[in-house]
């Protein structure tokens, strides 16, 4: 599948909300995404019910009849996912769901927008993770205890978030990519089945930063993941069956896949990994059905293969003219040119678009290739359909620093200049906050969340950053104090938002690098030379953050010092808690308005995974973690690293030496309750 | 003999070879079977000398035993009363970490002496870059100053590492050579046999006019090239303040291990004997920088 398949098209009106057929189990409702706080609170931006209000408050000023079909449809899907639920819960024999603090009643809006599962790993569509529920809050955070364990029996690093659904906890755990299936239902959590992909062990040589994945999604009865190898897999919910294996990325090639697929309508959403191999960036859709290929977007090269046509809109002219994919690059190039996408999807049912970032270019230094490098390190508006890119924008053109644009985009609907603008927030690994307009790909704001000094800031006019050539790295040059370091501010851990608060939850990291004199080393018989790398705690001398971000007066509102990078996700509730866990094994409750620390845990492992928060079958809500120290970060660890190779994972074990004095290797979840 | 068949199996499980090279594998396994019975026919040797190596890599190794490194292998083994028992492993980002220093072998046959990843025996040889081109071209470039660099097309061997990449691509980005080069990427497809040779075909067939290559790789290759290919190693030696084009290369065992000062006799005792392999698999030599 090397081109870009033109698929025809879904029928207007068609209901995207709607559970797909067949579907047994309660459908991911898109409506959660773009709703706001069902529990009525006074939040800054009232976005609750927005799906309607920001249609008629849109910059066009008028209700589209496809909005309001969407509307209906959304309405029809909430009750029939309420009323699938309670079928599937009799079927089961237990009870259900109904009444108690945080279960609103049957049919209204509230009650579907938190159904209490969490069927994909960024909560919804919006990529939020926020949670309605409201159990937990800052003043009985206090009496969180232990609920459950589970090993994993895998010990390296662990950044998924597990899935519940129907009452049925789901992990996937880093290569061999086993999943585990847990019953909610009985005491303790015991494993119902588990299924196990058995991946080419040879995948583990082209993985670049450890053997992670990202965890899986949830649809028609499916559990959906990818594995190191380049498979895409298909499970039975409900029997842990293999429905489909479908063959998408080539691990003889370099490539791999540690992302988490996203499944919009009918098709799940995939990328690659391997930009270190001299691989290009891709991202496809399979049919969720049969797991054949859709369609395939590349990051470079021919638009009819990037997905550029008579739809995308170049917001700045940069992205305006014809194939500059390949004219952005010297000759060929673009075929090994990296920009590939194992980060982060999300998809306005609205606009009906998704968008996904890309990463750095490859694997070329950067003077050998001259231009911008399209359509790397940016990110890409697409018609879910067929793939086409509606807009685009580059975060870091031309990349030196490995800035991967591959981070998660959080789309919300903001009160900005007096109008509210359908946006997407994301915490960019060069350093910046960036506030885009969602429907045009324009640069609304882009202020910094650490201290920058790779780039001068960000011109709104050009849309591009400010270079400063100071800190551009060069062959046997010393280039000190570039920063962010390679990782960037953030990687791919992902933030949370909370329409209570309006504030934008980001774990990240404090990191900054030297440049300094040449290294040798060697590859397939083959000696080669680079820069010798060193990163280190950045200004302030902290190596980690958890940064409140408050979008709409571009400042941070409150920030914890971490001494290690925050490397594990965040999620946020209506109750107004923030979880997060840091590489030393803590994992934490603060509150989501002042940061004050309310709860903390130490799991027998460093956390780089992702909370997640669901109401258990006994409505009581449930908060649930995998710890197991990994990870490009916790390398150090889980690879048994030599702390004093100070260049050892790209140069960050040079920051991580100390790591292992706070860390030992293990794959656990652990699942809290009051 | 369990543990040879097992590492045979395991070769064949996850060398990662598409049905292209199935075949082949086959066939080394039932070598790998017959070795074994032969093994157990004979008395067990004392020692066993465990090495770490890519089944899928010469002009180096492969898991036929073809490359010189297994040759290498198979003489300081004889040296030392010992059998050679192979950890297979593809030589990419880990290999290091995932055998040698895993403890699941002992020795790495060959990595340049300044690597840090290993402790380094004394180099047993040096080669360097070499500028790679058809005969019948009469090209006859020497040096990365040759001002026809500007406008041939070059192939080049590319390493993804951010800020990373094989000397002469930094050698010809500081000449502002740019955009006529073509990469080759050092870790090419899996699936084929010697998957960084693409770029000595690619000078065969004509796709590029000349190649910078290392010496083992173009030496080995260009030998059993269609087309007759001229190897001229490249100058400068290094490039200044230091980018080196020449390589010593030793054995590289775990720190701390004596097994290193034994290996530092055989090299001495063997050097005739290791030259004569190396001159059978057309590596050019370089001057050493420390011998």
């Amino acid at each position: 599948m090397e081109h870009l398949m033109h698929m025809p098209r879904a029928q207007t009106g068609r209901s995207v909300y709607a559970p797909p057929s067949g579907s047994r189990l309660v459908p991911p409702t898109s409506a959660q995404a773009f709703a706001g706080d069902g529990a009525g609170s006074r939040t800054p931006f009232e976005l609750g019910d927005s799906v309607h209000r920001t249609v008629s408050t849109s910059p066009a000023g008028r209700t589209r009849p496809l909005a309001r079909m969407v509307s209906a449809a959304l309405l029809a899907a909430a009750l029939l996912a309420a009323c699938d639920r309670g079928t599937e819960n009799r079927s089961q024999g237990t009870a259900p769901r109904t009444g108690g603090r945080g279960t609103p009643a049957p049919g209204s809006v509230a009650d579907t927008t938190d159904d209490g599962q969490w069927v994909m790993p960024a909560k919804d569509y919006a990529s939020t993770r926020y949670s309605r529920l409201t159990q937990i809050t800052p003043q009985n955070a206090a009496q969180l205890k232990l609920a459950f364990t589970f090993s994993t029996g895998v010990n390296r690093g662990h950044e998924a978030a597990p899935l519940v659904v129907n009452n049925t906890m789901y992990i996937v755990t880093p290569f061999p990519n086993l999943l585990y299936a847990l019953d909610l239902t009985r005491p303790g959590a015991p494993m119902k089945w588990k299924y196990d992909p058995k991946p080419a062990s040879a995948a583990q040589g082209v993985a670049c930063c450890d053997v992670v994945n990202r965890g899986a999604a949830y649809a028609d009865g499916k559990i959906v993941y990818n594995t190191l190898d380049g498979h895409t897999v298909a499970v039975d919910a409900v029997t842990g069956q293999e429905v489909w294996k479908a063959r998408v990325a080539d691990y003889n090639q370099g490539e791999s896949i540690t992302m988490a697929p996203l499944i919009v309508k009918d098709r799940v959403l995939v990328g690659n990994s391997g930009g270190e191999f001299g691989v290009r960036g891709w991202v496809t859709a399979l049919e969720l059905k049969t797991g054949r290929i859709a369609w395939r977007a590349y990051s470079t090269g021919p638009d009819a293969e990037v997905g550029i046509g008579p739809e995308f809109r170049a917001q700045y002219p940069q992205y305006r003219g014809k194939e500059l994919g390949i004219t952005t690059w010297p000759p060929d190039a673009w075929k090994i040119g990296g920009g590939t996408m194992w980060g982060w999807i999300s998809y306005d049912p609205e606009l009906d678009l998704i968008y996904h970032g890309t990463a750095n270019p490859g694997p070329w230094n950067s003077e050998q290739r001259p231009g911008d490098n399209l359509w790397t390190a940016g990110i890409f508006a697409r018609d879910p359909d067929d793939g086409h890119a509606r807009w685009f924008y580059q975060w870091s053109p031309h990349d030196l620093w490995d800035y991967d644009g591959i981070n998660e985009q959080i789309l919300v609907n903001l009160p900005i200049g007096g109008q509210t603008r359908r946006v997407l927030l994301r915490a960019e690994r060069n350093g910046y906050v960036y506030v885009l307009d969602r429907v045009t790909g324009q640069v609304l704001s882009a202020d910094p969340y650490m201290d920058v000094t790779s780039t001068l800031g960000v011109d709104l006019t050009t849309g591009r950053p400010r270079e400063n050539e100071s800190k551009h790295p060069e062959m046997g040059k010393v280039v000190r104090d570039i920063c962010p370091a390679a990782p960037g501010a953030k990687d791919w851990q992902p933030t949370s938002w909370s329409p209570r608060t309006g504030l934008f939850y980001i774990p990240h990291q404090n990191l900054c690098m030297d440049f300094e004199g040449v290294e040798a080393s060697y590859i397939a018989g083959t000696p080669y030379v680079g820069a010798n790398v060193k990163m280190y705690a950045g200004h302030g001398g902290h190596r980690g953050a958890l940064t409140a971000w408050d979008p709409i007066h571009r400042r941070i509102a409150w920030e914890i010092k971490e001494f290690f990078p925050v490397w594990s996700g965040t999620v946020t509730t209506a109750g107004d808690v923030v979880f997060y866990g840091t590489m030393d094994g803590w994992f934490k409750a603060v509150d989501a308005r002042n940061g004050r620390l309310l709860w903390q845990f130490r799991c027998g492992s460093g956390i780089i995974g992702q909370p997640i928060t669901y109401r258990g079958p006994d409505g009581k809500q449930y908060v649930a973690i995998l710890a197991g120290i990994g990870g490009w970060a916790g390398a150090i660890v889980a690879g048994d690293l030599d702390p004093r190779d100070s260049t050892a994972a790209l140069g960050f074990v040079n920051a991580m030496k100390d790591l292992p004095q706070f860390t030992t290797k293990g794959g656990m979840l652990y699942v809290f309750s009051l | 003999m369990r543990s040879l068949l097992r590492s045979a199996l395991t070769h064949f499980r996850t060398s990662a070879l598409s049905r292209a090279g199935a075949p082949k594998l086959a066939l080394a396994l039932v070598v790998a079977l017959g070795a074994a019975a032969c093994a157990r026919a004979d008395a067990r040797p004392a020692r066993e000398l465990r090495v770490c190596a890519d089944p899928n890599n010469l002009p180096f190794s492969n898991a036929r035993g073809e490359g010189f490194e297994n040759r290498i292998a198979e003489l300081v083994a004889r040296d030392l009363g010992a059998r050679v028992r192979y950890t297979w492993w593809a030589q990419r980002r880990g290999f290091f970490r995932s055998t040698l220093r895993a403890g699941t072998c002992d020795v790495v046959i060959g990595m340049p002496t300044t690597l840090e990843m290993a402790a380094p025996t004394r180099p047993y040889y040096c080669s360097t870059y070499v500028f790679l081109t058809r005969r019948d071209r009469g090209l006859d470039v020497r040096s990365f100053d040759d001002p026809r660099l500007k406008s041939l097309r070059i192939g080049v061997q590319i390493v993804g590492d951010d800020g990373f990449n094989t000397p002469p691509v930094h050698a010809l980005s500081r000449r502002g050579v740019v955009g006529n080069l073509k990469g080759y990427t050092v870790y090419g497809d899996y699936a084929r046999p010697n998957p960084p040779a693409a770029i000595v075909d690619a000078v065969a067939s004509g796709e590029v006019d000349l190649a910078i290559v290392w010496g083992p790789l173009a030496g080995y290759f260009a030998k059993r090239a269609k087309a007759p290919l001229s190897i001229v190693p490249v100058s400068p030696q290094i490039d200044p303040p230091f980018l080196p084009f020449v390589y010593d290369i030793s054995m590289g065992t775990r720190r701390g291990d004596t097994l290193g000062t034994r290996l530092d006799e055989v090299i001495v005792r063997r050097r005739a004997e290791i030259e004569r392999i190396l001159d059978d698999y057309g590596v050019p030599r370089a001057e050493g920088r420390r011998r």
